[in-house]
């Protein structure tokens, strides 16, 4: 029996296994929609904006590793999603992102709310098809999902005409997918591994530098085994968090623009490099040419094009992550010496980054008039006891997140780390929240983003989705106020929020819970009313708005050059009476 | 350095402006291209001549890999290669002039393939320097218009080579 081209569509996305649909109908999609609302299957999800659904599915692909959907409209609602899939893109996140294009005789016409969808999304997608042919569309489905999901996985956007959705065909979904342009190498060239092990048994400071590759190609237990094998600290890019327990005592936590003195100062003074699933990325590291200047370097990544894009090679193996560690790890095993011997070796270089722990760890002057946000941060860790799923927004709030959180599974850190979307964290949030209505979702964000998508939270509300919102509130775009300050000599052009709603009033108003936190000595209080509470609740935590984030390697510096603490000429509201605390005192992380 | 790239895709559309547009979006230079089917009717070649330094062609050669549509990239500047380009180039014929330009046109084999009173189009095929040495050689006679198809190329056969060459192709995997 022939089918309908939205039959089609609903019946491939149940063939791959899709739950939930993340989208907002108009004109050319509705064919789609009324198909999707007489079916039980598949769950739509009404965003308040598409932009709000892709990050949505976002979210949901980033803390289940299957690929998001979405579905929108042609023009408005495909240019509204742009952001999300650039952003996808960036991130390696896989999405498949249905848009509804005009009918195929009016392609081209500037017909009414006619976008090209395929040329505007070409260059922030791993690929886009526009269907001209209903007797395409199961087949470009299937294809759409196995090139989202597979090698570096990203956004791929197919784009349905509205007499493709009505016109019918004969439904037969394909078993496989052959594609004679696309097979992603998985397993490494052995003679390269064979180098890398060898690379690794001898190196005396030795790194592993992980990146979200790692997240999805769910190489935790390798990285985990192979760091304990052979005894190296691991320091996780932005992307990378959670695939290492930021509790383990090799773990060195973030790195980076806001990284920890002490793993900026291992990176420089590394002499092998073992970059895991990472790309090297600007804000990671620094000025490249003094960038782990001592350094061996074996770079493993899926994609080829990661590989001596920014930084060189000495060892590239191009394969995933998890198989080429799988036989990394067999490899050194075989090899002559054991875990003793490894901590030997190691012994001198462990010491001396656990010494620059010791010396420089993460701090902020404790105050008891007002909320300093690594305090609003330190405590919602403490009482989420690692168990949350955590999205941030984009700024100040996220880097302090990444720096007092320790992840300890993957895929429970969803944050927009390439393209630094503001606006990410709360779809975020909605979407994992879907995926996984029992774990506990926390959205950490500040006024500044979450202003961005505040939409959707009529629809946290509409699902009755019981996220927790901790908005740290500083009144201001804090880390462009932080870059004012420093180098431009403390003019805030543009940063300074005039006006910001009352977000206790905001929520109430979608029948959400709101609180609000002004006072240090309220803070612990609200964080457990709202962990407690059954439904979506908003903290409004006041913060200090003159907090500057560290430790900061200033763009275009090296990695040993990291401002610790305001510069001294840098005089605003600081108040008296406040005193320096160290934060990690007594969580001996590495052994000395 | 100056590179011919051979890139064989999937004949469908889009695929030049993916190709086009990875230029464009990382910075890289197209210096000519030229894109026409092959023998089999679902693919075609695209020939680009782009210059960059090894780190930038190795970027190039790998992002041009990573489009699905693409089939396989070929960097022939590192085999031994023939190319060609095929120029029209109308040029002012003032009567003083005409037997000059087909003097010209002769010594480099090319061909008058229209006349007018006060033109003659010529037709050459040759590699770039021929072309250029051409157009040099025409241009005090006044050149009205000129077109050329941008470069196209194709390995030699290796085993007609003596020397063992590098591994011509970077075929995807």
């Amino acid at each position: 029996m022939k089918k309908s081209g939205a039959e089609i569509f609903v019946e491939a996305l149940r063939h791959e296994g899709v739950k939930t649909v993340f989208g907002l109908p108009g004109g050319v999609v509705l064919k789609i929609f009324d198909v999707l609302c007489q079916q039980k299957d598949i769950e739509l999800v009404l965003t308040r904006h598409e932009q709000g659904a892709a990050h949505m599915a976002e979210g949901y692909a980033k803390a289940t590793g299957r690929a998001g959907v979405v579905l929108v409209t042609s023009g408005p609602g495909m240019t509204n999603i742009v952001t999300g899939l650039a952003d996808a893109y960036m991130d390696s996140v896989p999405l498949v992102a249905f848009t509804g294009q005009v009918s195929t005789n009016l392609i081209g016409n500037d017909a009414f709310q006619e976008a090209d969808n395929v040329g505007i999304s070409r260059p922030c997608t791993k690929h886009n098809v526009l269907v001209k042919d209903v007797h395409d569309l199961a087949q470009t489905i299937k294809e759409a999902f196995y090139i989202a999901t597979s090698g570096r996985p990203g956004p791929v956007l197919v784009d349905i005409p509205k007499d493709v959705s009505t016109e019918r065909a004969e439904f037969k979904y394909p078993d496989k997918v052959s594609l004679r342009g696309y097979n992603p190498t998985i397993t490494g060239n052995k003679h390269q591994i064979k180098q890398a092990a060898e690379e690794i048994m001898k190196a005396r400071k030795p790194m592993m530098y992980v990146g979200g590759g790692a997240i999805f190609s769910d190489a935790a237990d390798e990285i985990r085994e192979l760091a304990e094998i052979t005894q190296i600290p691991v320091t996780m890019t932005l992307m990378g968090l959670g695939s290492f327990p930021g509790t383990h005592p090799l773990s060195l936590g973030m790195l980076g623009m806001h990284g920890g003195y002490w793993t900026n100062m291992a990176m420089h003074h590394a002499d092998l490099l073992i970059a895991v699933g990472a790309r090297f990325d600007d804000r990671v590291t620094g000025k490249l040419s003094e960038f782990c200047p001592e350094a061996r370097v074996i770079h493993i990544d899926i994609d080829p094009t990661s590989i001596k894009k920014t930084f060189h090679a000495h060892i590239p193996i191009v394969g995933d992550v998890r198989a080429v560690l799988r036989q990394m790890n067999v490899m050194l095993r075989s090899m002559d010496g054991n875990q003793a011997e490894m901590k030997g070796l190691r012994g001198p270089w462990l010491k001396q980054v656990a010494e620059w722990k010791r010396s420089h760890p993460l701090t902020y002057r404790q105050d008891d008039k007002i909320n300093k946000p690594q305090f609003v941060i330190e405590k919602l860790y403490e009482l989420t006891k690692h168990e949350a799923i955590v999205a941030t927004d984009v700024g100040q709030h996220q880097m302090w997140a990444a720096q007092y959180f320790k992840g300890t599974k993957p895929r429970t850190w969803l944050t927009s780390g390439g393209l630094g979307t503001m606006g990410f964290g709360f779809p975020a949030a909605i979407g994992a929240q879907k995926a996984f209505p029992d774990k506990m979702v926390v959205c950490i964000t500040s006024e500044g983003s979450f202003q961005m998508n505040l939409q959707e939270l009529a629809t946290a509300a509409e699902h009755k989705l019981p996220i927790k919102i901790v908005l740290l509130n500083n009144r201001c775009h804090g880390m462009v106020r932080q870059w004012q300050d420093l180098f431009y000599e403390g003019r805030y052009s543009a940063s300074q929020l005039g006006k910001i709603p009352d977000f206790v009033k905001l929520a109430e108003a979608y029948g959400i819970l709101g609180l609000r936190a002004a006072k240090p000595a309220e803070v612990e209080a609200v964080l457990k009313e709202g962990l407690k509470h059954k439904g979506p609740v908003l903290m409004d935590i006041e913060t200090d708005p003159y907090e500057n984030c560290y430790p900061m390697i200033p763009a275009g510096g090296a990695h040993h050059e990291m401002m610790l603490e305001d510069p001294p000429e840098l005089n605003r509201a600081k108040k008296g009476g406040a005193q320096k605390r160290k934060v990690d005192e007594g969580e001996g992380v590495l052994p000395a | 350095m100056e590179h011919i790239i051979s890139v064989l895709v999937e004949n469908k559309f889009g695929v030049l402006a993916r190709v086009a547009g990875l230029f464009s979006a990382r910075g890289y230079n197209i210096e000519s291209l030229s894109v026409a089917p092959t023998l089999d009717p679902t693919t075609s070649m695209i020939t680009i001549v782009t210059v960059g330094d090894d780190r930038i062609i190795e970027q190039i050669m790998k992002q041009l890999n990573k489009v699905i549509e693409v089939l396989k990239v070929v960097d022939l500047t590192e085999t031994d290669f023939l190319d060609r380009e095929t120029a029209l180039i109308k040029v002012h014929t003032k009567p003083e002039h005409r037997d000059e330009a087909i003097r010209i046109t002769d010594i480099f084999r090319a061909k008058i393939v229209d006349s007018s009173p006060t033109t003659y189009t010529i037709e050459i095929t040759g590699n770039v320097d021929k072309v250029e040495a051409l157009i040099n050689l025409l241009k005090p006679l006044g050149i009205k218009e000129l077109i050329r198809t941008g470069r196209i190329a194709i390995a030699r056969e290796t085993t007609r080579t003596a020397s063992p060459r590098r591994e011509p192709a970077l075929l995807k995997t």
